[in-house]
């Protein structure tokens, strides 16, 4: 393999990275009946995200997409590989310094049922953060609250409500607010609007990004769809089985994609439109996605691809820069 | 509370009526009144005609008859309608029996062909298998398996691929695509999904608040759509051809609770059209075009710039 190749965390086309993962790792020990058997939730995941851009991160059920999340924003510990943000690298902070770098780094959650706790007051909850961190207390806690909850669209007023008096939507912007009140400058949004109703997740849509231009915010955005993926990210990685097989900017990714699984996914989904709808051909995968404790060797799409030789069982293929700006792991990028 | 108010549509074998709206419009509610399983108190008024009988008029024999051979449903989460402790074999098996229209050898015979037929592989093998050894796209697979064994003429899908993968959920399309032509069933597909519909559907009903709210074909439905809840869903909704970042339509407040409905027009709250008659007067689902019905006092044809003014 050559020296020093260029990686998507050392994409020369990410002019000023506000964050750069390298080689992150992320296994969960599982019991199983056979003793130690390993998820390996995040393999090997290199990136980096723009300053002031989304980043849209897709992939199916269990591909490692949260996990990833929460390990960049250091809510689990990575098993290894390095978190640089701002050139500091999380993994190595402890303390008061680790404290303040991740007053930075927000998450919104995938689940705004489950995540926010039903005894506490919106109030508490969004608040919970400046306690937490010992940014603001008293009066100055109160007034940041209600500033945040103007700016997510929440009614001030409502600080006492508990979380079941709020709509599916209302609770996500809690969520937001909650992550928000830091004054944090990156975010991971974890499916947020994939629990919601239609016609409320563009309402999210567009307080998501209209927050990202009033606070010149940084996004990781993830789901498991594409349609809205695109519409907000600048870029898009793909995910499969806990390895980014795919990075490139949106609309180049939506024109011609260069892995096949990208290919497969952008063909899967159905859009609302009889006519586009009509001439779509779905690529249909054989078999389902194979389980995490026991990835296939080398390739690890290699059991469902549609185009799969002999080598792609034999040797890895690399998340190599094949055009300026985009990275595939194929060895035979573009070809499907 | 009326869960459900004055709902009329008619399908036809070898047809698949989409019936498409958010949490709480109602859908899951039509469906159930179709079988008369409304849980209870629930009442059901009016006329459910499965070819020349009235459905709500039938015995419970014959109730019986028609949702067990002439009707199948397949659920969004296929773990709650299976056997977590009987073999999935077996359980597809039973479903033909208890319908009589096969002998027991017979049923037994038709499970590894049933399950062929929803492209289960190793089909012979996998019967054997519990509910939990199968994979979430097998388990609605098997499903569907059980719901068509017994060749139905009416089949209600709610739902059924939500809670799949994106590639494992288009497989379960051209599978229900399929099944619908060989089987020349009727095909009721409930879901919140504007897209499946494009895809399945010849037809569509558009629920809000319990009501229908506009009715027509697939094509004229997206191309056309003449109520304003129909217009911005579809344009909430992000356009695959986008080019750069447009804004989405976003629909203002939140769909209402069916125990305090607003006068007037059900949509008036969150509407960007409405004209003052929306707020006293519910308008009557009404003919726009030959096919097209919508329930409207404006009508989007009748709105210049609708974009500008949302
Ligand atoms: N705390 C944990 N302990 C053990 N395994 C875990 C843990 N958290 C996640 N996993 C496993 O890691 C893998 C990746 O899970 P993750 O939640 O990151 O996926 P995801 O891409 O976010 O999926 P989804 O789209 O369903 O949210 C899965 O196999 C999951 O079961
Ligand atoms: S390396 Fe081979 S198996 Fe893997 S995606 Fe490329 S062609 Fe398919
Ligand atoms: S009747 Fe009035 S309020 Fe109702 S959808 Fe039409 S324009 Fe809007
Ligand atoms: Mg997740």
């Amino acid at each position: 393999m050559q020296q020093s190749a260029v990686t998507p965390a050392t994409d020369p086309t990410i002019k000023s990275p506000l964050l750069r993962v390298e080689n992150v790792v992320k296994h969960f020990p599982t019991g199983g009946a056979f003793g130690r058997a390993v998820v390996h939730a995040v393999d090997d995941v290199s990136l980096a995200i723009q300053q002031g851009e989304t980043l849209g991160l897709v992939g199916e059920s269990g591909c490692g997409k949260s996990t990833l999340g929460r390990v960049i924003v250091q809510l689990q510990p990575a098993t290894s590989g390095h978190i640089y943000f701002k050139d500091t690298d999380l993994t190595k902070l402890r303390g008061e310094k680790l404290r303040r770098m991740r007053q930075q780094v927000q998450m919104i959650f995938q689940d705004p049922y489950a995540s926010l706790n039903p005894r506490m007051t919106v109030g508490d909850i969004v608040s919970e953060p400046l306690r937490n961190f010992r940014v603001a207390r008293g009066r100055k806690a109160e007034q940041k609250v209600q500033e945040v909850m103007r700016v997510v669209g929440l009614n001030p007023g409502f600080v006492n409500r508990y979380p079941h008096e709020f709509s599916g939507g209302q609770r996500q912007r809690i969520g937001i607010a909650r992550a928000l009140v830091l004054n944090p400058t990156f975010m991971v949004a974890d499916e947020p609007v994939s629990a919601l109703d239609v016609s409320i997740q563009a309402q999210i849509v567009n307080l998501m990004e209209d927050l990202q231009t009033q606070f010149n915010l940084t996004y990781l955005f993830i789901a498991h769809e594409l349609a809205v993926v695109r519409h907000i990210s600048d870029r898009i990685a793909v995910m499969y089985l806990g390895k980014i097989v795919e990075i490139g900017p949106s609309d180049a990714i939506r024109d011609r994609p260069l892995h096949p699984y990208t290919k497969v996914l952008e063909s899967s989904v159905p859009v609302p439109d009889p006519d586009l709808e009509a001439a779509r051909k779905p690529i249909l995968l054989k078999g389902e996605i194979p389980s995490p404790v026991n990835p296939p060797p080398a390739c690890r799409f290699h059991t469902r691809c549609p185009i799969a030789q002999k080598i792609c069982s034999e040797v890895e293929p690399p998340l190599e820069m094949k055009e300026s700006g985009r990275f595939a792991a194929c060895h035979f990028a573009g070809q499907l | 509370m009326r869960a459900v108010d004055g709902i009329s549509f008619d399908v036809d074998r070898g047809e698949i009526v989409g019936v498409v709206g958010e949490s709480g419009s109602g859908k899951t509610m039509t469906a159930l009144s179709l079988l008369r399983l409304v849980p209870e108190p629930g009442k059901i008024t009016g006329r459910i005609l499965y070819g020349e009988n009235d459905v709500l008029e039938m015995t419970d024999d014959e109730i019986r008859e028609f949702r067990g051979n002439e009707v199948a449903m397949i659920f969004q989460d296929p773990m709650t309608s299976m056997n977590p402790v009987l073999r999935v074999g077996f359980q597809i098996e039973e479903a033909m029996a208890a319908h009589r229209r096969f002998t027991g050898q017979q049923a037994r015979d038709r499970v590894v062909p049933m399950l062929q037929r929803v492209r289960i592989p190793a089909a012979k093998e996998r019967i054997k298998d519990f509910p939990h050894q199968f994979s979430g796209g097998m388990r609605q697979r098997a499903m569907i398996a059980m719901g068509v064994s017994n060749e139905p003429s009416l089949l209600i899908a709610d739902e059924p691929t939500t809670a799949l993968d994106v590639t494992v959920q288009a497989s379960i399309i051209e599978l229900l695509r399929d099944i619908s032509r060989e089987l020349r069933a009727a095909v009721i597909l409930i879901t919140h999904n504007m897209a499946l519909v494009a895809s399945l559907c010849n037809r569509v009903i558009v629920m809000y608040a319990g009501r229908i709210v506009e009715q027509g074909p697939t094509r004229a439905i997206f191309k056309n759509p003449q109520h304003p809840y129909t217009w911005s869903l579809l344009r909430s909704m992000p356009r695959m051809d986008e080019v750069g970042k447009e804004r989405l339509v976003s629909i203002r407040g939140v769909p209402p609770d069916l125990g305090k409905l607003p006068t007037g027009c059900k949509f008036h709250p969150r509407c960007r059209f409405k004209v003052d008659r929306c707020l006293t007067e519910e308008p009557p689902l009404a003919e726009v075009d030959p096919e097209q019905l919508a329930r409207c006092w404006v009508l989007m044809k009748n709105v210049p710039n609708p974009e500008m003014q949302s």
